[in-house]
This record gives C-alpha cells, structure tokens and sequence, in this order.
C-alpha cells in the first residue's frame, strides 16, 4: 500500500513493519490490559452485578428493565428525533429557498437568523422552549432540534445548489424555464442527490442531539438508565453505560453505513456526482460552506 | 433588562468559565488527536486500528453520554474529582480529539499522492519529506475544518452546564431560577454571549477558507 507518506514497503520495510504493529499491538492491548484490571480491582466484572440485565433484584422482571431502555427510552429518543428531523427538513428548504431569492429584504434578515442559529448551543435552545415558551417538555426538545438542525439543512442544501455546475441553471434559462422553475425543477432535485451522504449524516448528528434532552429533563434513554440506576443502586452505574453506550452506537453506526452506502452508490442524475459527507459536516455540528453568498445565475 | 445589568458579574463569571472549559479542552484534544491522526496514516496496522476503533466509537456516541461517564460512572470505578471542572475538560477532550483526528487524517490524504513520491524521488528523508512537502500543504486543508470543530466544542461546552459547573448554560440555569418574571432578556442575553465567540469564529473560517484556498 503506497500513501504519500511512503511508497509500496520492500521486504526489510515489511519486517520492521511487522515488528511495530506486534509492539503497537502490545501498546494496545497493555492498554486495554489496564482497563480491565481496574475494573476487576472494584469488582465490576462480578457476574450478579450483570445478573441486573438476566435475572434483576428488588422484585423486578428481566422484561421490565429491557423494556424500560428499548420500548420507553430509545423509542422516546426516537420519537423526538423523528418528529424534529421531518419538521427540520421542510424548514430547512424553506430557509434555503428563501435565502437564495433575489430579493435583498428577504434574503438578509434570513441569513443572519440562519447564522444566529448555528451559532448557538442546542441545549441552550431546548432550555428556552421549555423555560421561555413553556412548551411541554417534549416539544421543547423537538423545538431546540428543529431550531438548529433547519439552519444546517438549509446551509447543506445551499452548498449543493451553489456546487452544482453553472451551465444547469444556464441551460434552463435559456430554454426559457423562470427563475423559481429553475430552482424547483432543475437545481433543487440535484442538490439534494448530491448532498444526501450529508443530509444523513446529519441526522445521525440530531438524533444524537436528542441525548441533550436528558438535561431539560426529557424522559429519553439516558434519563431512563440514570431511573434504573437509581432504583437498583449506584453500583449498576458502568453495567447501565455499558448497555446503553451499545444501543446508541449499534442505531448511530448503521444510519452512518447508510450515509457511506448512498456516497459509495453515487448517483449519476446529479450533475458533478455526489459530495462526500464530510465536506459539509467535519465537526459533526457545524456545516461549512460559508463562502459566497449563494446567488442564482441571473436570468437574462 | 435591570436584572441582565445586575447580574453582569455573574454572567462574566459564566463566560469565562466557558472560554477556558474551550480552551483547555481545544489544546488537549489538539494533541490527542493528533497523534490519534498520526495513528491513522501511519504503515503500523495495529495503530491503524486502535486510531478507526477510537474515531468509529467516539463519533456514533453523544456527548451526553460520555459526560454522564466521567461525571457518575467514574466514580464507581475509583476516580473522583474534586471538582466538575476536571471531568467536563476531559469528556469534552476526549470527545472533540476525535473530530480532530478525522481532519487532520483528510488534511494528510489530501495532498497530491505525486508530491510525496516526488519528495522521495529526489532523495529527501522521511521527516524531511514531513516538514517540507506534506505537512504546509496539509495545514492550509486542515485550518477551516479546525476552527469549525472549535466552534462546535464551544458550543458543545454547555453540555457541562447540565453537569454542575456554572459555565454560561449553567448561569442560564441559575438566573431563570432566580428571576422568573425576566426569563426572556435573561436567556437571550445568554445566547448573545455565546454568539460573540461563534459568529466572529466562523467568519474567520470562511475567511482563512478562501484565503488558503487554491488549486491542486
């Protein structure tokens, strides 16, 4: 394998090579090696304290407590992400429409509330709806996902109609299509094939967002696993975090394969191919593409 | 609005915590993440391997619940701080180290795979190679993407609020407690003080985007 930090390895390259992955491996594993015995040092490998999972204490069924984080906690993660990323969604082409008019009046004041969004904290957003509104607690959450996440749909849609080729919208000026029908027939479809791979993964970012529910106090699955531990005990802690870090990676890692499966797949409807999803979303909640303002070619 | 000029320390107090909760966080998953990124481009499988685990994990998490991790989980497994400053830098580290890597490892495969062989066809060593050819032309690809992760971790940093240390969502918490008739300018005037960190941090983005930009 040749990169541009070194070329295909020869045979010696190859020994010593070797010889680093064995002591990186070693690296690893001491490690890893470290962990597990500071875990056995507080006992948490003792199997009655997994035994929460199989056979539970204080009168409880196994049912219950899988049902509690399955049925109550992740589907009420969720809901609440469900519920936000439609909504999000169709606002956020409506803020990309409308800051991509030629109209000035319209086009400024919808920038700058887009930018105000992005600039703030999720967390700080549900706070306000459920404080300042005093919506109900889920539509608080719903509302601090919505607030943000249509800011960065619509900056994700912005980037995919400002990186198609120009000759699109030049082409369908000239066969005489108005300037909305441009946008709605010609650019707007391609944008959102090329940007899908971002589109998803932002939503990996959202539904990972709706965890912030658990400080307004959103019955989601973190708040379920801190119910649990406060009805068996504290020392349940790391087994509780253990099985809830799986469910949240096992749901996140395959909507992620589904945002490199539509990148892998591309697409060749969409003029200039598919964006990789990183080029939009590198911090994982923050878009870039803050360059131009975004104009549609002019119509003659 | 009285209240928002009363309470002006309080809200200074808040804003500084946030600023160095940030600044901290931002050095110490610089350096994680880049040796976690050295990690990923490097021959070694094995480092390799540690370095995508590390990434995959981390990424499909929620920051929530790392912070529950060190926050309530730590202690049960021999490690309590005296403070809630601690465990928030170090779930915010090791959380952002992983965005870091990411940008740092595109920045690496960015650059021309020719520039390399072409360094090492007219005789430079590996750390020259490192210091003249790859790492100038991977900086100006890894800045914008770097700046933008730091915005993030500034705004990721009021997750801490929900975990005992009174940055700026936590003195958010703390005033609409105190004045219930006065939520509204109370938590807007939270809002502006995170704007005066986000927004001039992401004009100076898309700034150094354009600037460094440049044809390959």
């Amino acid at each position: 394998m040749s990169s541009i930090l070194y070329d295909a390895p020869g045979p010696r390259t190859r020994r010593r090579t070797t010889l680093w992955s064995i002591l990186g491996g070693l690296f690893v594993l001491g490690l890893l090696y470290l962990a597990y015995r500071q875990l056995d040092s507080r006992d948490q490998w003792d199997p009655e304290r997994w035994q929460v999972f199989t056979d539970p204490p204080l009168g409880q069924s196994a049912a219950d407590v899988w049902r509690s984080m399955l049925v109550t906690g992740l589907g009420a993660t969720l809901r609440a992400a469900g519920v936000a990323a439609a909504i999000a969604l169709a606002l956020g082409l409506l803020l990309a429409v409308l800051r991509m008019t030629p109209a000035v009046w319209i086009r400024t004041p919808v920038t700058v509330v887009i930018e105000f969004f992005r600039g703030l904290p999720v967390v700080l957003l549900m706070f306000f709806g459920v404080i300042a509104i005093g919506l109900p607690i889920f539509w608080g959450v719903v509302f601090g996902l919505v607030v943000y996440n249509s800011a960065i749909f619509a900056e994700i849609l912005r980037a995919g109609i400002v990186s198609l080729p120009k000759g699109q919208s030049e082409a369908s000026y000239s066969i005489g299509l108005s300037q909305r029908q441009t946008l709605f027939t010609v650019l707007l479809p391609q944008a959102v094939r090329r940007m899908l791979p971002s589109l998803v993964s932002q939503l990996v970012v959202l539904l990972k967002d709706t965890s912030l529910g658990f400080i307004v106090g959103y019955a989601e699955l973190l708040n379920v696993l801190r119910n649990n531990t406060q009805f068996f005990g504290q020392r349940y802690w790391f087994q509780f975090f253990v099985v809830g870090a799986a469910i949240y990676i096992a749901v996140n890692f395959t909507l992620s394969r589904l945002a490199v499966y539509l990148e892998r797949r591309g697409t060749a409807k969409a003029a200039g191919g598919v964006a990789k999803a990183d080029q939009v979303q590198i911090a994982g909640t923050h878009a870039t593409g803050a360059d131009g303002a975004g104009q549609l070619g002019t119509p003659p | 609005m009285d209240t928002v000029i009363d309470e002006l320390p309080l809200y200074w107090d808040g804003f500084t915590t946030t600023l160095s909760l940030t600044l901290l966080s931002a050095a110490i998953a610089l350096v994680v993440g880049t040796i976690l990124g050295s990690f990923r481009v490097s021959p070694v499988p094995t480092l390799r391997w540690f370095g995508t685990a590390y990434v995959e994990i981390v990424r499909n998490t929620p920051l929530t619940l790392v912070f529950i991790f060190f926050v309530f989980v730590a202690p049960q497994l021999g490690w309590t701080p005296s403070d809630f400053f601690a465990p928030a830098v170090v779930a915010l580290s090791v959380y952002t180290a992983a965005f870091v890597c990411e940008a740092v490892r595109s920045g690496i495969n960015s650059v021309g795979l020719g520039q390399g062989e072409a360094a090492r066809a007219v005789g430079l060593t590996f750390p020259q190679t490192l210091r003249l050819i790859v790492l100038p032309q991977a900086f100006r690809t890894v800045i914008p993407p770097l700046i933008n992760i730091f915005i993030a971790l500034t705004k990721n940093s009021s997750v801490a609020g929900g975990f005992f240390v009174a940055e700026l969502f936590g003195v958010a918490r703390q005033l609409t407690n105190a004045h219930p008739s006065d939520i509204y300018p109370v938590l807007i005037f939270i809002g502006v003080f995170y704007l005066i960190i986000t927004v001039p941090a992401g004009i100076l983005a898309g700034y150094v985007e354009r600037k460094v930009a440049f044809a390959r």
